[in-house]
């Protein structure tokens, strides 16, 4: 197996963008990577992308991109598992460079949502859960996740408050990412007034409704592309690569507040770049609503059960703590455009691991992990990422 | 709007009766049906129709909603830990949300669910209300 690095990376800013279809915003987030990469034609194009059927009336994705970002001729595919799309597409693509099935591959994410009227995007969104036997009897995916947080609230005695801290670090660290949506502070005040989403999920513990393009373009870490790429801007390492599954439907879970799918995928990324939770310095989670930030923080190691809320009050999620969470913003306040969030998510860290973070840049970050998640835990994505001197 | 006649029909046993299945080798209770149990991986198809009776586990009152949906919010979803073992998403019926908690005793009713469009399917399925006698 090769070892594989991210040479170039790409993305557009998170936002309504009604000026921009989803093709052009996939246009400019390949670009920019490919050019990021000094590269002019890569060998393979992955598209993750969750929605484009319902809310674009447009499929095949992988030719339509390919073709229109000047591609054309070269193998491309749309991955779809949910909103973890992004960080699936990203996995084919490492599996393609480190096999040696291909030489240069670049993986985009994109989704156009902003388009259609929120009951067809609440429809839309639902298509990540259990048609038949979940969505089938009314349930938005927000009211799923609130189900969890509820439970989660009443199993370990959590007031609602306590997960402010998640919302006001995201948006914290927001005010400093040009890309991010919500580039404004919120105070804990704003939290507790917020409306009512699905009780007790509110409109600061959830994700925006957005769209957005992100690229990443991938080569083996020892190739001249690579090393030319090094010495330009810095190169990252991808040293642990995992998807884990469980039910899609929350009611099939062995037990609903432990993401199974999470533990497993940490586990096998962890045994293969050969660290512990300790040796991470960034951790890139998938905070769609709070409750999965608490969450995931405890399936991925970082807290024991019931304790990962403790992390957002103690303040061991900030810049500045023990374990930096949503580092531009996260889903909250970055935004979640559902199939692109994986790859912005590596975008990010690759950002951290080569400095080029800006005012969020951590000072020493060697080691950063990405976490994106299909459903409410059904799909579970982890890469570990690794700077490269 | 996708037309689902073919996919309710499918599924009439579940949504008017829970009619789940039964693994002939653990003898875990099965809901929905899935033909191969998730608990021993044995094939698991004998049909077996679930009392109805549970918990509420956790609940939600939702002011937003999805297509076909929306002339029925605010509305309260749970999850019902059902007495045979079995967890279900289902709408709480007959009931005020304030009167909603964790642990609340709850029965299977049938109701209607969504109408598809003016000239479409009226669905019917399971909701649950608070249990009215100690049955």
């Amino acid at each position: 197996m090769r070892d594989v690095a991210i040479i170039g990376i790409g993305q557009t800013p998170v936002g309504e963008h009604w000026d921009r279809s989803l093709r052009h915003l996939a246009h400019d987030a390949v670009r920019a990577a490919l050019h990021d990469a000094g590269v002019e034609r890569p060998d393979a194009l992955y598209v993750g992308n969750m929605l484009s059927g319902e809310l674009v009336g447009q499929e095949h994705l992988g030719a339509l991109i390919a073709d229109f970002v000047g591609l054309r001729g070269v193998e491309a595919v749309k991955i779809e598992a949910a909103c973890g799309s992004g960080a699936a597409a990203l996995r084919m693509g490492y599996i393609a460079v480190a096999g040696g099935i291909h030489d240069v591959v670049v993986v985009a994410g994109v989704e156009k949502m902003t388009d259609s009227p929120s009951e067809v995007i609440t429809s839309a969104l639902a298509m990540a859960a259990d048609q038949e036997y979940e969505a089938g009897q009314g349930i938005s995916f927000v009211a799923l996740n609130a189900m969890l947080m509820r439970r989660y609230m009443h199993e370990f005695r959590v007031p609602h408050d306590a997960f402010a801290g998640f919302a006001v670090n995201a948006h914290h660290n927001a005010v400093g990412n040009p890309n991010a949506m919500f580039p404004r502070p919120i105070t804990v005040e704003a939290y507790q007034q917020a409306a009512m989403i699905a009780d007790p999920i509110n409109l600061l513990d959830s994700s925006p409704v957005c769209d957005g393009a992100a690229a990443v373009v991938l080569a083996p870490a020892d190739s001249e592309v690579a090393r030319r790429a090094r010495q330009a801007h810095g190169i990252a390492r991808i040293i642990g690569s995992a998807i884990a599954t469980d039910s899609v439907a929350i009611h099939d879970r062995r037990d609903p507040l432990f993401l199974e799918a999470a533990f497993l995928s940490c586990q096998k990324a962890y045994a293969q770049a050969q660290v512990t939770p300790a040796d991470i310095d960034l951790f890139e989670l998938h905070d769609a609503f709070s409750i999965m930030a608490a969450l995931s923080l405890e399936a991925a190691g970082f807290a024991r059960r019931g304790e990962g809320v403790r992390l957002a009050m103690n303040g061991d999620i900030t810049l500045e703590g023990r374990i930096p969470i949503s580092t531009m913003g996260g889903l909250k306040a970055r935004g979640h455009p559902v199939g692109a969030t994986g790859v912005y998510q590596i975008v990010e860290i690759v950002q951290q691991l080569t400095g080029r973070a800006g005012p969020n840049q951590l000072p020493s970050a060697r080691l950063g992990m990405a976490q994106n998640i299909g459903g409410s835990g059904a799909t579970v994505i982890t890469h570990i990422l690794e700077a490269a001197d | 709007m996708v037309v689902h006649i073919p996919r309710n029909w499918r599924i009439r046993q579940q949504r008017y009766r829970l009619v789940g299945e039964r693994c002939e080798r653990c003898g875990n209770a099965l809901f929905p049906p899935r033909d191969t149990c998730p608990h021993c991986a044995e094939s698991a198809q004998t049909s077996y129709m679930l009392s109805g009776r549970g918990q509420v586990y956790s609940y939600s009152v939702m002011y937003d909603g999805p297509q076909g949906y929306e002339a029925y919010l605010p509305y309260t979803v749970a999850l019902i830990k059902l007495e045979e073992g079995p967890m279900v998403t289902a709408q709480l019926t007959d009931v005020h949300p304030d009167e909603v908690h964790i642990g609340m005793p709850v029965e299977m009713v049938t109701r209607k669910l969504t109408e598809e469009g003016p000239e479409g399917q009226i669905v019917y399925g399971y909701k649950f209300r608070p249990r009215l006698r100690a049955n």
